[in-house]
């Protein structure tokens, strides 16, 4: 059986591999899909956060996934149309710089999680899945109904918001940018699982009634954990945003929330490279499945079966030899 | 006398028709450990459960150190200086050993909010659960996964994680539940030693272990305290023994 620190070191050098491979053999449609994979990972590496750490089965992060799709879509709808956005009595100039929308997009989401938590984190077990899914419904209907910003339509963007020093239309720079900030998010995640918040929240996942008895609220913990994890998860939809060029109600849709959750329990639970290894089989699984039969899903359903049934631990434990017995 | 480190005063709870706790007055005081005993459903549970902060009375308070901490809830009463053990061990079962006893540390401090440095090269924190668990003879086990222990070492590490706490009183829902004979005599030893640092409310069905570990008794029955006094007093008490020592005394 592998170590789990070999496949956190070989699964992103995996993942770096095939755009470089697809650059030198000029596949460029390859690198996007990587990407894709990338930012699916990135946001699935959010959800984790929530998921895997603090236990949160959260079937509603789209949210925060579309509110990020909707701060680059919104700045950048402004800044192509040179009209100034108007929030209240202030006025912003849009803009096409991608660290500014992701500034944007962390905040919004970080706030709307924060909104989101505080609410819904009074209930638990099913009900806190129902409550979370309710809010991803809401903002999808509102997203819909917004006419400004092309309603059901969505939004298209001409071109792909800017990153100083390199040229993001040239698709492996993008990538390049995506894979770092997924990185960073890995190495994020790492942290906080190692220091006192994140021993503190396993803890609250596994018995909150421990955590109260040594004078540590849990569910401030979990909310915190559902900010972090919200923030991440929006940073994502900026990038996925800016990958298509186009945003949509349909980045707030619950199977959006249902496909982060499933890509997880693919790859495993609560294990730092789960949502990578699972987000990587869920975009190859959909290009080859999906090159066959519009019906791939069936398929991915069987290979979600087996994942429950007989590995629990996902990919990743499977690769390790633990049946990680996360959540 | 001195002033009860804690105590209830004319406590109730009723849930319908039931009365769960009938005007329950008792206190612990300093050094000493006071046993609560009483039969099945004579509402031990809930007595704890209200004392700790998981429950709140219908009528009643309950002070810690002087103060009302009625309507406190779980963690500022942990942090106020109240530390409770578990009837069925609520560890974190996937989490090693160290890893349990940080959490009281870390509890201890306060201070969850840092997101950085691994919490397990804090040495101020490791120190603290490191003595706790060496006290309660875990320290070889430390790196062990919890849910790989056995039953008694499980027991064992509950106390541990009250005990990084550094409370000014324990509250202990039936700790020698499960052990062996062998357990239960090494916990009756620990525990002996035990009430000079902070007072323990004691919830135990082993009457061995609450007759050589008592100073004071109540008896609990249908959620009244039908006697308080010294092992010799409850021993000897008719009412006591009409409603619950019966032949077992």
């Amino acid at each position: 059986m592998i170590g789990e620190r070999w496949i956190n070191l070989a699964v992103p050098l995996a993942l770096l591999a095939v755009p470089l491979y697809a650059l030198m053999a000029d596949e460029p449609f390859t690198i996007t899909l990587a990407t894709r994979a990338t930012i699916l990972a990135l946001a699935a590496v959010g959800l984790n956060i929530a998921l895997g750490i603090g236990g949160l089965v959260s079937l509603g992060h789209a949210v925060f996934f579309g509110l990020g799709g909707y701060a680059m879509g919104i700045l950048a709808f402004h800044a192509q149309n040179y009209s100034p956005l108007e929030i209240g009595p202030l006025t912003f100039a849009g803009t096409k710089s991608m660290p500014v929308i992701w500034l944007v997009a962390v905040i919004v989401s970080a706030m709307a999680a924060l909104l989101i938590g505080a609410l819904s984190l009074r209930t638990s077990g099913v009900y806190f899945i129902m409550i979370t899914l309710a809010f991803g419904q809401m903002f999808y209907y509102f997203a819909i109904s917004w006419s400004a910003y092309g309603g059901e339509d969505g939004l298209s963007i001409y071109v792909r918001n800017g990153f100083p020093g390199l040229n993001t239309l040239v698709p492996i720079q993008f990538f390049a940018v995506c894979f770092v900030v997924l990185c960073l998010a890995l190495a994020l995640n790492a942290m906080l699982r190692a220091s006192p918040f994140g021993l503190a929240l396993n803890a609250a996942r596994q018995v909150p009634q421990r955590v109260e008895t040594v004078g540590l609220n849990p569910m401030r913990l979990k909310l915190m954990a559902f900010v972090i994890s919200g923030a991440i998860t929006g940073l994502a939809g900026a990038l996925f945003a800016d990958l298509n060029r186009f945003v949509s109600p349909s980045m707030f849709s619950w199977q959006l929330s249902g496909e982060l959750i499933i890509l997880i329990v693919i790859g495993g639970v609560g294990r730092l490279m789960g949502p990578v290894v699972g987000a990587c089989l869920f975009v190859a699984l959909e290009h080859w499945l999906g090159g066959l039969t519009d019906f791939w899903h069936v398929w991915l359903g069987v290979v979600l079966l087996g994942i429950v049934l007989f590995a629990r631990g996902g990919v990743v434990g499977l690769l390790t030899g633990k049946a990680g017995p996360h959540v | 006398m001195s002033e009860p480190i804690l105590a209830t005063h004319a406590l109730c709870k009723s849930f319908g028709a039931l009365t769960a706790t009938d005007d329950v007055s008792i206190d612990l005081r300093a050094g000493e450990i006071h046993a609560i005993i009483g039969p099945n459903g004579a509402g031990k549970s809930t007595l704890i459960a209200q004392i700790c902060g998981a429950l709140a009375p219908d009528a009643g308070t309950v002070e810690l150190l002087g103060r009302d901490v009625t309507g406190l809830s779980t963690q500022a009463r942990a942090q106020a200086g109240l530390a409770r053990t578990f009837q069925i061990s609520a560890l974190a079962m996937e989490d090693t050993v160290l890893d349990n006893a940080l959490l009281g540390a870390l509890g201890a401090a306060g201070n969850p909010w840092r997101l950085w440095g691994r919490v397990s090269r804090d040495a101020a924190l490791r120190d603290r659960a490191m003595a706790a668990l060496d006290r309660v003879g875990l320290a070889d086990h430390a790196g062990t996964r919890t849910a790989d222990l056995s039953h008694g070492q499980r027991r064992q590490l509950e106390v541990a994680v009250a005990l990084t706490l550094a409370p000014r009183a324990f509250v202990m829902d039936e700790p020698m539940a499960g052990l062996g004979a062998e357990g239960s005599r090494v916990m009756t030893g620990f525990l002996d030693g035990l009430r000079q640092e902070a007072p323990i409310l004691l919830v135990e069905h082993d009457m061995d272990a609450v007759f050589a570990l008592a100073d004071r008794i109540s008896v609990l029955v249908y959620g009244q305290v039908i006697a308080t006094g010294t092992v010799d007093e409850i021993r000897a008490d008719p009412a006591v023994r009409a409603a619950y020592l019966g032949e077992e005394a």
